[in-house]
C-alpha cells in the first residue's frame, strides 16, 4: 500500500461507493460528498444525506469508511456536514443518465424554489412521452414520487426535485 | 441563562409536535384506504420524526441536552410539550387529513420564518425543511382540494373535519407566558402571534378553493395547554406505545 493518495484518488474511489437504495449511482453521482480533507494517515470525508429523515445515513457512512479503507488502505473517518444541505440540483447530469435508464424519472434542475407544477408533465423513462400526472409526491423511498404515464398505461417513479 | 431555557422551550415544544404527529402518522401504515396514501402517510411520518431527531439534536449538541433517544423516550408525560392537535388519534380519515392540512401549512410557516434566525442552528434546519415539508402541503392540498369537491357526503365529511379541528390547531400557536418576549427581542422566531396570522393568511384561500368555509377565528377557542405539559387523554397511551421497545432497555445499543 506505498500508493500516494491524493484528493483526487479519494474521490475517485468514492465513485466506487454506491446508494444502498439506487444502486446504479454512487454518492459522487447524487452528490452527497462535499469536502475530502487529506490529514496525517488519515482520509476525512465529509457528506450530506439528500433527505433529513433518511434512514441509509450511517449505512452509507460505513460504507464510505469500508471502501475506501480498503481501496486505498488508510484510515477514514466520514462525518455528516452540517453546514451543507442536500439539493437535487447537486446531482450530476451523468446521475441523471444513469437513473433514467434505471427506470426512474430524474429530478428536473430547479431554478430557485420548488413549485408544485414543475411535478406535471414529468417525461416517462419507460418511452418518453410528457402525457403523465403526478400520482403521489411519496414513493417506495423518501426522495421519490409516484407518476402515470397515460401513453404507456404505466406507473413510474421520480427523484423528487428538492431545493 | 435565560436565552437558552427560552431556545430549549421552543425547541422542545416544535421537535414534540414533529415526534407525535409523527408516530400519529406511523398508525396509517399498513391501514391507509389506498396504496398511495399508505404510503403517504408512512413517508411523513420518517420525515417528521427525522425533523424532531434533528431538533432535539440541536438541543443535545447546542443546549446541553440528553441524548435524542433517551430525551424522546425516556420523558414523563408533563415533560412533553407538544399541542393538543398532534395527541388525538387518527380517527377517520377526512379528521386525519384536516390534521395533516393545518398542522403542515404551520409548520411550513414556521421554518420559512427561521430561515433568518438569530439562532445559527435554526437557520441551517429550516432551510432543508422547508424544501422537504413543500411535499407533504402539495399533499394535503391536494387532497383537501379532491374531497371537498367529491359530492355532498363528502363534502360535508371535510367540512365537520374543519369545524372539528381548528381550534386544536391554532392551540400549535400557544405562546409560553415565560419565554415569549425574550424569544421575539432575541430574533430567534417572529412570535406566535405573527406565526398564527401568517398561517390563517396562508391556509384561507386553499380552503376557499375547496369551498370550505373557516369558522370566524374571533369566534375560536384555541385548544392551549400542550405546551405547559398539561395534555388530553391520548396520550399517555401513545408514549406507553412508542417507547415500548425502547424501554424494555433503554441502556441497549442499537
Amino acid at each position: 500500500m506505498s500508493q500516494t493518495i491524493t484528493i483526487a484518488s479519494v474521490y475517485e474511489a468514492l465513485e466506487h461507493v454506491m446508494d444502498p437504495e439506487i444502486p446504479v449511482l454512487s454518492v459522487i453521482d447524487l452528490g452527497m460528498i462535499t469536502g475530502v480533507d487529506l490529514g496525517e494517515g488519515e482520509v476525512h470525508v465529509k457528506m450530506i444525506p439528500t433527505f433529513a429523515a433518511c434512514p441509509a445515513v450511517s449505512y452509507i457512512q460505513q460504507r464510505i469508511k469500508t471502501v475506501l479503507e480498503q481501496e486505498l488502505g488508510i484510515a477514514v473517518t466520514v462525518t455528516v456536514d452540517k453546514e451543507a444541505h442536500w439539493q437535487s440540483n447537486r446531482m450530476t447530469s451523468a446521475a441523471k443518465e444513469k437513473l433514467q435508464h434505471f427506470g426512474i424519472a430524474p429530478p428536473q434542475v430547479l431554478a430557485g424554489e420548488m413549485h408544485a407544477e414543475i411535478l406535471l408533465a414529468v417525461p416517462c423513462p419507460h418511452c418518453g412521452s410528457k402525457e403523465t400526472y403526478l400520482r403521489s409526491p411519496f414513493g417506495s423511498t423518501l426522495c421519490r414520487a409516484i407518476h402515470f404515464c397515460k401513453s404507456c398505461g404505466q406507473v413510474f417513479e421520480q427523484f423528487k426535485p428538492l431545493e | 441563562m435565560s436565552y437558552n431555557a427560552a431556545l430549549t422551550d421552543l425547541i422542545i415544544k416544535m421537535a414534540d409536535d414533529e415526534l407525535i404527529q409523527g408516530h400519529r402518522n406511523s398508525e396509517w401504515t399498513g391501514l391507509g384506504p389506498v396504496m398511495e396514501e399508505d404510503i403517504a402517510f408512512s413517508s411523513m411520518a420518517q420525515d417528521k420524526i427525522g425533523h424532531a431527531w434533528a431538533l432535539y439534536r440541536i438541543l443535545h449538541e447546542n443546549l446541553e441536552g440528553k441524548d435524542p433517544d433517551t430525551f424522546a423516550f425516556h420523558r414523563p408525560e408533563k415533560d412533553f410539550k407538544c399541542s393538543h392537535l398532534v395527541e388525538m388519534p387518527n380517527e377517520e380519515y377526512g379528521f386525519s387529513l384536516m390534521r395533516h392540512f393545518l398542522f403542515d401549512h404551520a409548520e411550513a410557516i414556521r421554518y420559512e420564518s427561521l430561515l433568518d434566525s438569530s439562532f445559527e442552528p435554526f437557520r441551517i434546519l429550516s432551510k432543508k425543511v422547508k424544501g422537504e415539508l413543500k411535499y407533504h402541503t402539495l399533499h394535503a392540498n391536494a387532497w383537501i382540494t379532491q374531497l371537498s369537491q367529491a359530492g355532498e357526503d363528502s363534502y360535508q365529511r371535510m367540512q365537520a373535519a374543519l369545524n372539528n379541528t381548528v381550534a386544536l390547531a391554532a392551540g400549535i400557536f400557544e405562546a409560553s407566558p415565560e419565554y415569549e418576549d425574550t424569544l421575539v427581542t432575541e430574533r430567534v422566531y417572529p412570535g406566535e402571534a405573527i406565526l398564527y396570522q401568517r398561517w390563517l393568511d396562508r391556509i384561507y384561500p386553499i380552503l376557499v378553493k375547496a369551498s370550505l368555509n373557516l369558522p370566524d377565528p374571533k369566534t375560536i377557542t384555541p385548544a392551549y395547554g400542550g405546551r405547559q405539559g398539561i395534555h388530553t387523554p391520548y396520550l399517555q397511551p401513545l408514549l406507553k406505545e412508542m417507547g415500548e421497545v425502547f424501554n424494555l432497555d433503554a441502556e441497549a445499543s442499537w
